[in-house]
């Protein structure tokens, strides 16, 4: 890969036309049968253990995170929901106050907590409860105990996981300054599972590379810093307003594809070391035993998968990448690639191996989309839980997308689990007699 | 605003949901955000339904704000109404449609549908989801009943009922359905409807031709059945069949509404409950302390049963659900506890820990509450989870419906003999109280504490349950080691009894005298 190529990157989004102009897009408005990106709050807070995440908003929204938490809600969570009431709405009591003596309460029962989201929902936005101005007001009061940001994962402007891609958004104007002229650090972007993180920061250390940081950090006040001498790596695709937000402190995108896979994983590391100067042999030998046992296990999955058609309806951002590995590395046929949001730089790299046959759809009108569905039926498909068992109980097997958000599927030693999840519903089917 | 972690109800639009999933041939036009379709996998998912609940969202985004809300839902309820050819639909809006003020009721009227389209005002900063289903229902009820029904005199021909409440999402519905039928066949009733349960816009609108009402479920009927009774002077039977006792009084409500012989339907044995109930190893049963909190229906059934036909102490009472708060103060001023009416879970959790008891029923929430006290617990209530939406048969109302009861209560419970046992060797230390119940390991004891703080780190900030064997400084060593002897399910009564009894008496020590001294006040 050429420097030029490597060094562009946010800014390819003006360099490569050529490559969108040629591909039709599928573009659709109607119902859309996705999360909203309270959502991302479900993982979030996991992998921020210091962090608490009070969403501003209405019954609905508590419900839909109990929805989404399943029993986890029971673990006495980090994170909440301050519902509005009528007398929020009717202006009887002034909300700012209000939301004063909410925080105040909690934080007073969680003496633990060193971060605190005020997370803006649809209601919120709707009646322009200025969240901003109360996490700066409240900032004020509380820190250094607490650091108080806000974000909005209302579903009226994010799509599931670009709740998250608000949320590190958010904590990039707090990342300490790096001066220009420090020594370069790598910045790898996105919330990884901490198994496949210490995988990642294991193989960038066999590769010589110790300057690395973690957005989101396990600590949400351990942020790593940032400035004009930091490279980062997207993790994951639906960080666009991250990867802005970087750009905007000095930062520089490596372009990559995004580590699912074989193929995936080595682009990535590949990408990344040679950024950073790594002698290309070094790298190969240390992506060499990883490759190796991904192979092996891939080897295994192939034959099930291979051959089978796959639609992927739109939830997360992460369909374009994981459709290319399905494709390339396992050798599934691509029949309809939707997702809620095609971001064209970052995912341009992805495309390219995308046959011409390839149906590729951004947003939803979720009944013409289950329509192609059953006139084309796939041999899988990839949806949400609210279309999963419809469809089954039409005849067609499905993945249900969200367990691809919360499973370790990253990097080489996922990658037979990745493709494990969707040989399984096809294993199943050809199991069960009833 | 009301800080939540979770909660009992979901907003009022999902009561909606409930009723429009519940029906067929209508569909439910839902101003809403893009997020809220997270609904859906409530009746995928939890209830395993087939198929997609008939439910059409706008899904309006920030961009559309100011500007084209209004002409999206247009759109949404004219592509639905063609592409699902409902009989009927319902039109409301969810919490964030109801701040941008489009009226889906006058946009849907304007709009010249070939089919009823009927609006429902769900005040969603005000009301929740039992709430809401009981106005939409209310609310299809009034719009579709045809009101100039006439009904044939009676003479010659067999009583007809309607059955009202059964509900998508509703805990047993399905089953309880078929117990009610068992009944009424028996009594020769003939049933001219279920609603919303399987009832078509069609269906409702001959809901006057029934000469009586049954509310099984008044959370979701009893609205509906109100103007029913106006409308059509339509007598109501609102006595819930849960419980043995319950359902005989069901049967002779039915049997006089009907002018029928209550006899072969209180002759049916197949009730086992009092039997199993009187057999000797149910002894074991006497008094032992039970806290029940659910929604007031499941609530107030549970609690005759546990009192009257399980020879249980009610020690705690209460429900979530305000609406009705009244049927839970009159049952709890009998059993003589204070009514709880919260739906705060946190003020559910300091109340189990203060009552001390045996067995916990309730909804999913206390089952994970008991799960952390190590207490036992039966579900009886929603909100539950995908497990309580069996595959099997398990209803709750009717003489089977006592059978699956007295299964579901008295399994978490450490069996009679076992009790026993551990009693006769507590000191033994392969029937040392660690072991606890041999059939529940979910349910043994907790072990050591560090073990949880290990499973539990670095989100643990649980409250010690106040059952939890701490060394107390008003405790004499010797006392405290007594006390260990006591087998785990009854000690932390023991302990509360105890030191209540040395504060009222002014002990400032608890000796081996004040615990037997404590042990003789409170003899049973």
């Amino acid at each position: 890969m050429s420097a030029a190529a490597i060094l562009d990157g946010c800014a390819a989004e003006l360099a490569r036309p050529a490559v969108e102009a040629q591909r039709p897009i599928l573009r659709e408005r109607g119902q859309r049968e996705v999360f909203c990106g309270l959502t991302g709050i479900i993982w979030l807070h996991r992998k921020m253990q210091d962090a608490f995440f009070l969403v501003v908003g209405s019954r609905t929204c508590a419900h839909l995170l109990q929805s989404a938490a399943g029993v986890m809600i029971f673990a006495e969570p980090r994170f909440a929901t301050a519902i509005m009431e009528e007398r929020d709405l009717a202006g009887m009591v002034d909300a700012q106050d209000e939301l004063d003596r909410v925080v105040n309460r909690l934080l007073e029962r969680r003496p633990d907590i060193k971060t605190l989201f005020l997370v803006g929902s649809c209601p919120s936005e709707v009646i322009k409860l200025d969240l901003a101005k109360a996490a700066q007001r409240l900032g004020a009061v509380h820190m250094p105990r607490v650091r108080i940001l806000n974000y909005s994962g209302s579903g009226i402007e994010t799509t599931f996981t670009q709740g998250e891609d608000a949320c590190l958004a958010a904590l990039v104007p707090v990342m300490p300054a790096l001066p220009a002229g420090s020594p370069a650090e790598l910045l790898i972007i996105g919330s990884l599972p901490d198994i496949v993180e210490d995988q990642f920061l294991r193989l960038f250390a066999d590769l010589g590379m110790t300057r690395v940081g973690c957005l989101p950090a396990r600590n949400a006040r351990a942020l790593p810093a940032v400035g004009p001498d930091t490279r980062y790596l997207l993790a994951q695709p639906f960080l666009g307003e991250t990867a802005m937000a970087l750009e905007g402190r000095g930062a520089r995108r490596i372009e990559a594809l995004f580590p699912f896979g074989v193929e995936g994983t080595s682009d990535w590391l590949r990408a990344a070391a040679a950024a950073f100067g790594v002698d290309p042999a070094l790298t190969e030998q240390v992506l060499a035993p990883g490759r190796e046992r991904a192979r092996i296990a891939l080897a295994k999955l192939r034959p099930q998968l291979e051959g089978k058609r796959i639609t992927f309806l739109p939830d997360s951002q992460l369909e374009v990448p994981l459709a290319r590995y399905l494709q390339d590395e396992l050798g599934m046929e691509l029949v309809e690639v939707g997702t809620p949001y095609l971001h064209r730089a970052h995912l341009a790299r992805e495309l390219e191996s995308f046959g011409p046959d390839v149906r590729l759809s951004e947003g939803q009108h979720v009944e013409r989309q289950l329509d192609r569905v059953r006139a084309d039926r796939p041999d899988i498909t990839v949806c949400g839980l609210g279309l999963a068992n419809p469809l089954e109980g039409e005849g067609l097997t499905t993945k249900w997308a969200i367990e691809l958000v919360f499973s370790p599927i990253h990097g080489f030693d996922q990658a037979a689990d990745l493709a494990e999840l969707f040989a399984r519903p096809l294993r199943r089917r050809d199991l069960l007699e009833v | 605003m009301q800080l939540a972690v979770w909660t009992y109800e979901g907003p009022p639009h999902v009561g909606a949901m409930r009723v429009a999933t519940a029906m067929e041939q209508l569909h439910y036009v839902l101003h809403a955000p893009q997020g809220d379709t997270y609904a859906d996998l409530l009746f995928t998912m939890i209830e395993r339904r087939g198929k997609r609940p008939p439910v059409t969202y706008t899904t309006f985004e920030a961009r559309d704000l100011g500007k084209d809300t209004a002409q999206i839902f247009q759109d949404a309820a004219r592509e639905a109404v063609t592409r699902f050819n409902p009989q009927a639909i319902i039109v409301g809006a969810s919490c964030t449609a109801e701040l941008i003020q489009d009226d889906p009721a006058g946009l849907a009227e304007a709009m010249g549908l070939p089919i009823p389209a009927i609006p429902l005002e769900l005040p969603s900063y005000q009301r929740k989801e039992n709430w809401g289903a009981a106005e939409t229902f209310y609310q299809i009820v009034r719009h579709l009943a045809d009101t100039t029904v006439t009904r044939a005199p009676r003479e010659g021909r067999k009583a007809r009922a309607n059955i009202l409440g059964p509900c998508a999402l509703g805990f047993r519905h399905r089953d309880d359905l078929v117990e009610i039928r068992k009944i009424l066949c028996l009594l020769d009733v003939e049933i001219n409807l279920v609603a919303p349960l399987g009832a078509t816009p069609q269906d409702i609108a001959r809901i006057g031709h029934a000469d009586f009402n049954i509310v099984l479920y008044p959370e979701i009927a009893d609205e509906a059945a109100r103007w029913l009774e106006r409308t059509f002077a339509q007598p109501c039977v609102r006595t819930i069949p849960i419980g043995v006792g319950a359902t005989r009084s069901f049967i002779a409500d039915v049997a006089e509404l009907a002018g029928a012989d209550p006899t072969p339907a209180l002759g049916d044995t197949s009730s086992r409950l009092p039997w199993w109930s009187r057999s000797v190893d149910s002894t074991y049963l006497t008094g032992k302390r039970v806290f029940i909190f659910g929604d007031a229906t499941h609530a107030v059934a549970a609690a005759r049963i546990a009192r009257e036909e399980l020879g249980f102490e009610v020690c705690g009472l209460g429900c979530y659900n305000r609406e009705f708060a009244r049927e839970i103060r009159a049952e709890a001023a009998a059993c003589g506890v204070e009514p709880l009416i919260t739906d705060d879970h946190l003020a559910v959790e300091d109340a189990i820990a203060a009552a001390c008891p045996e067995l916990v029923l309730g909804t999913q929430m206390e089952r994970h509450i008991a799960k952390r006290f190590g207490l036992p617990c039966a579900v009886i209530s929603a909100p539950v989870h995908v497990q309580d939406f069996p595959a099997r048969h398990s209803p709750q109302m009717g003489f089977e419906g006592a059978n699956v009861i007295f299964d579901t209560w008295v399994h978490p419970l450490v069996m009679g003999l076992e009790e026993h046992l551990l009693t006769m060797f507590r000191e033994d230390f392969e029937f040392s109280d660690e072991a606890g119940a041999s059939h529940h390991a979910a349910h043994s004891p907790r072990k050591a504490p560090v073990a949880d703080a290990v499973s539990e780190a670095p989100v643990a900030d649980i409250p010690a349950p106040a059952m939890a064997d701490e060394p107390g400084s008003l405790w004499t060593a010797e006392a405290e080691r007594e006390l260990k002897k006591i087998p785990f399910f009854v000690r932390g009564k023991a302990r509360r009894n105890t030191e209540n009894f040395a504060a009222a008496e002014g002990r400032r020590q608890i000796d081996l005298e004040t615990l037997y001294d404590a042990k003789a006040h409170y003899a049973r």
